[in-house]
Order: C-alpha cells, then sequence, then structure tokens
C-alpha cells in the first residue's frame, strides 16, 4: 500500500534533469573514460590537428580570428564536450591532465586529486563519479608527455571561459614562431 | 631543549626562517612539534575560542583554527587567530578555497599577517554538499597548489597575484595537507613534490590509523630527499569508540582505519581509554619514521584528552611547549579594566535614565 503510494507520487513529482543521484548513477562516464583509456592515441590526434590549426593561421588571420571564434567555439564545445566532458575553461590543459577534463571536478582541481578520492576511486561529492584525478593518473601514464601531469598550474583565469581555447593557442605559438623567425633574420 | 626559549625574541626574523613563529623555529631547531587542531565555536563569544584553546596550554607548538570544517559554518579562521594572537598563542589559519575567491583570500593574508599570524596551512577544502548548507556556491577559484603559490608570491616577491607591489610582505611559514591513505597511492608522494615547489615548508597529514602504510609512504618520501625540503607532522587523533571508527569508515571518504584497530576498541571495556591509547601508541610509532618531524591532533569534541595523550606518548623528551604565564601586573590590569567597565556601565545606565 505505502509501496503504490510513493509510486504514484514519485511520478508525479518534477525533478529537474540530472539532479537525482539516481540519474546520475544511470550516466556511465562512458565517453570520458574511453578516451582517457586511449590518451596516447588522442595525444597524436590532438599534436597533428594543433600542428594543423597552426598550419592554418595564414587563413584564421586573413578571416580575422575574432569572426573565426563563434564558429571554432561550437566545433571546440561539442568535440569537447563530447569526447572529454569539457567545461569550456578557455584554457585547456587536457594533455598535461591524462586527458581528462580537470574542470569535471567539483571543487575544480587542477593540480591534482583531494584528499577524499574514494577507496575505489570515485569522487566523495559525486559518488558515481570515477574522480577526475584517478583517471587523469591513468591517462598519463600512457601518454609521451604523461610527466607534465607535475607541472604546477596557475589559477584558471575565469575571464577566459567559454572562449576557444583551440584558437587562443594557435595564435600564441603564432607570435612565438614570428619572434624566434625574428630574433633568427 | 633550548632554555633561552622563553627570552627569544619574536619581532624578528631569524635567519633562514621565513617567519617569526615559534613553530617555525621549534621544526628547524630539530625538536619533535606537536600541533593541535581547535573546534571552532558557533558563537560571538571570545570565551569560547579562549577555553577551547586552554587545554592545548603547555602541550602543543601551534594551534589549527580550522575554516568552516566539512563546509559547516562556524566562527572565522582568522577571527579564531585573532583572539589566539592577543594571548600569545601561536595559532595555524587554515585557509580553504571553498567559500572565497583570490581577490578575498590574498586580503585575509595581509590582515591574518597583521595580527600576528606567523602559520598558514593551503587546502582546498570539502565540498559544500557535505556541509549545513548544500546550497551554497562553491567558489574554488584557485586550488590548494595555486593557493600555496599565491601567497608565497606575496612573501618572496612582495607582490600580489595581479603584479601590485605589497609595501610590507607579510611573513609567513607556510603549509599544506597531504594524504596517505587515498588513491592513486603511486601520485601521492609526486604531489607532495609539487606542494613543496608551489611553496609548502610543512604538512599536515590526515588521520592516521595505519602505521606501515604511513612507512610505506614516508620511505618514498625520504628516497625523493623531500622530507629535507618540508617537515611532515602526522594527523593522529583518538578514536571514541568502535562505533564512532564505523561511522567514520562508512562517512568520511579518505580516512582509513585498520579492521585491526576497530576490533582493539571493539574488545576494550573502556572504548574511549583504548582509544586514547592507540593514539598514543600510534605517536610514538610515528615517531620512529624517518623523515617525520611532527604530529598533529585532531582530537575532535575530545580536546581535553590532548595533554594526557602528548604526556603518555612521551614525544616532547621533557620539552615544554609555550605557556601562558601570569606576568606580574596582569591582577592590577585586571582591577583597571575591571574599573573601566564600571565607570562606563554606570554612564550608559545613566544615559537611559536620562533619555526616559
Ligand atoms: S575526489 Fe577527485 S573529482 Fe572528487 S573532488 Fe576530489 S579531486 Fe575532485
Amino acid at each position: 500500500m505505502i509501496f503504490a503510494r510513493h509510486k504514484t507520487r514519485s511520478r508525479m513529482a518534477y525533478k529537474p534533469a540530472g539532479a537525482s543521484p539516481v540519474q546520475r548513477a544511470s550516466m556511465r562516464y562512458s565517453l570520458r573514460r574511453w578516451s582517457v583509456e586511449h590518451a596516447r592515441f588522442l595525444e597524436k590526434i590532438y599534436t597533428l590537428f594543433a600542428d594543423m590549426l597552426l598550419a592554418l593561421h595564414w587563413l584564421w588571420s586573413l578571416i580575422g580570428y575574432r569572426r573565426i571564434e563563434r564558429p571554432m567555439l561550437f566545433l571546440e564545445r561539442n568535440i569537447k564536450g563530447l569526447m572529454f566532458d569539457c567545461r569550456m575553461c578557455g584554457q585547456c590543459i587536457l594533455s598535461q591532465t591524462g586527458m581528462s577534463c580537470p574542470m569535471n571536478c567539483p571543487k575544480a582541481l587542477r593540480n591534482g586529486p583531494c584528499g577524499g578520492v574514494r577507496a575505489g576511486g570515485n569522487c566523495e561529492i559525486e559518488t558515481d563519479m570515477p574522480c577526475v584525478w584517478t583517471e587523469a593518473w591513468r591517462g598519463a601514464q600512457q601518454m609521451q608527455g604523461g610527466d607534465s601531469i607535475l607541472a604546477v598550474q596557475k589559477p584558471v583565469d575565469q575571464s577566459l571561459k567559454n572562449t576557444s581555447a583551440w584558437l587562443r593557442a594557435t595564435a600564441q605559438r603564432a607570435a612565438q614562431n614570428a619572434v624566434k623567425a625574428g630574433i633568427k633574420a | 631543549m633550548n632554555p633561552a626559549v622563553d627570552v627569544e625574541d619574536f619581532s624578528i626574523v631569524p635567519p633562514g626562517h621565513t617567519s617569526r613563529g615559534r613553530l617555525e623555529r621549534v621544526l628547524r631547531r630539530g625538536d619533535f612539534a606537536v600541533t593541535a587542531e581547535l573546534n571552532p565555536p558557533d558563537s560571538a563569544d571570545p570565551d569560547r575560542v579562549f577555553e577551547q584553546a586552554e587545554p592545548f596550554e603547555g602541550w602543543v607548538d601551534g594551534i589549527n583554527a580550522t575554516d568552516g570544517p566539512g563546509a559547516n559554518c562556524h566562527m572565522s579562521s582568522a577571527g579564531i587567530c585573532a583572539l589566539l594572537t592577543r594571548v600569545g598563542y601561536a595559532p595555524v589559519m587554515q585557509i580553504t578555497c571553498r567559500d572565497r575567491n583570490r581577490i578575498a583570500i590574498q586580503g585575509d593574508v595581509l590582515g591574518a599577517a597583521a595580527m600576528g599570524v606567523s602559520n598558514i596551512l593551503c587546502l582546498t577544502g570539502d565540498g559544500v554538499q557535505a556541509g549545513d548548507q548544500p546550497g551554497a556556491k562553491p567558489v574554488f577559484d584557485l586550488d590548494c597548489m595555486s593557493l600555496l603559490e599565491t601567497i608565497r608570491i606575496m612573501r618572496d616577491e612582495g607582490r600580489f597575484l595581479s603584479g601590485r607591489r605589497i609595501t610590507e610582505a607579510p611573513k609567513l611559514f607556510l603549509g599544506a595537507a597531504i594524504n596517505p591513505f587515498a588513491p592513486p597511492f603511486e601520485f601521492r608522494p609526486l604531489r607532495l613534490k609539487k606542494k613543496i615547489e608551489a611553496g609548502a615548508q610543512f604538512v599536515q597529514s590526515q588521520y592516521c590509523f595505519d602505521v606501515p602504510m604511513m612507512k610505506a609512504y614516508m620511505s618514498r618520501i625520504v628516497d625523493m630527499g623531500l622530507d629535507e625540503k618540508c617537515f611532515i607532522l602526522v594527523g593522529v587523533g583518538p578514536l571514541a569508540s568502535a562505533k564512532a571508527a564505523r561511522w567514520i569508515m562508512a562517512n568520511v571518504p579518505g580516512i582509513h582505519i585498520p579492521d585491526a584497530v576497530i576490533a582493539r576498541l571493539e574488545g576494550a571495556k573502556n572504548q574511549k581509554r583504548e582509544g586514547r591509547r592507540i593514539c598514543a601508541e600510534i605517536i610514538r610509532e610515528v615517531r620512529q619514521i624517518k623523515g617525520v618531524a611532527g604530529v598533529h591532533l585532531m582530537a575532535y569534541r575530545q580536546e581535553e584528552l590532548v595533554a594526557q595523550i602528548v604526556e603518555e606518548s612521551g614525544v616532547l623528551a621533557g620539552r615544554k611547549p609555550w605557556k601562558k604565564e601570569p606576568q606580574p601586573g596582569d591582577q592590577a590590569l585586571i582591577e583597571a579594566a575591571a574599573e573601566k567597565a564600571r565607570i562606563l556601565r554606570k554612564a550608559v545606565t545613566q544615559d537611559k535614565e536620562g533619555k526616559s
């Protein structure tokens, strides 16, 4: 009797999506985990991709970095969102965190795991989620540049949120190359 | 050990030190340090703080003032530290990244240093979900690592994170936390290395109930030479009962209590006393581990046991940490203050009567 009543009530009650722990548990984090599993492969793809973006620097300058920002942002948000559950902090350090996005950590830790990681490696706060830093450590083991997980990361620049990290990195590298070329000449 | 301790000049920063504080002096001298955690009051009454600090007097070298532990609201660590420095205690101000952004934190650091705080412990803090106000906004603008670095820059380079100059840089001894008892275990020593790079000069660990695990961690730390760059204080505390231990295991992530310890508590006639004994034993054992520079006592709601535990463990080896001795002339001051208060009260009542 009590059970039946409970059932009808739960059908009536409105719960926003993602707010229920049961629903959250049903999320598998599967793509995110796949990305960490294949960190080595993704690292290579990423380097290639970054070089490609850099090679197209002339094109971006031609169109104007500002004008290209929005379409690029759209691409970046969707691709990285799908693969890493990216939060668009705008200063991507995936290559230094084993391809596990640190902004998924409820404490936004960018420098390693907190002291609360559960015995099975899950997050202390979001108990169904694998701690992003146990994942990061796993990913970094396979990556060639995995040691960069040991670098101390600067505080996040909150003003860069929701901007394209890809474009920023490309523009920066292009500028550096220009300086180098200037020195040589 | 040093008979001249009491006449030390605390207005200067000794060579090789970064703070004026007592804790840094004890550690650098090579003495085994003892720190303890103060239970922050839910009150605006300063006496609650002094009452809490009193049982530690003469037994510890530093008193940790927590910053909303477990994401629960209590008196702020800055407030507690301000009160403690008035008396002459050596507080360790804990700063978490949960509630304040970098602007607030840097301001607090200057304020605390101005009030005489010499030690700051940089923490990330618990998630707001763990506390009594889960609807609060989690800030986490910095993390413990960037917090350490920020304060180190303020101290060593005399500037804010923005680069703006500070006219008088804070003189601080910087600490951080470690937890050797949570996965990923291979990462933990490297994480300490990172914290040292970021600025940690001492660390206090999570509760240690598993001494072999601590030993394994420390042997890696010693291999990496980290014990020479940083003072490591092992966190310890008495378990009140087997039931309490089970509750902790089930509800507090990051604390590991071996079954043997729980069984031992269970079998004891007086579980509280057994918990105290176990704690003293653990202190004695960790004292023997190479690289351990001290212990940090977290006797939540059993603060009165701290003196007994330290005594039982014998780690002070006859050394007497700072104690507020009644000074000659104190009595005259108290009487003068009482007289002033009496006059003030009289004036207030007269004022009220005049109005009505
Ligand atoms: S357990 Fe991992 S993901 Fe969760 S808060 Fe700690 S570091 Fe972040």
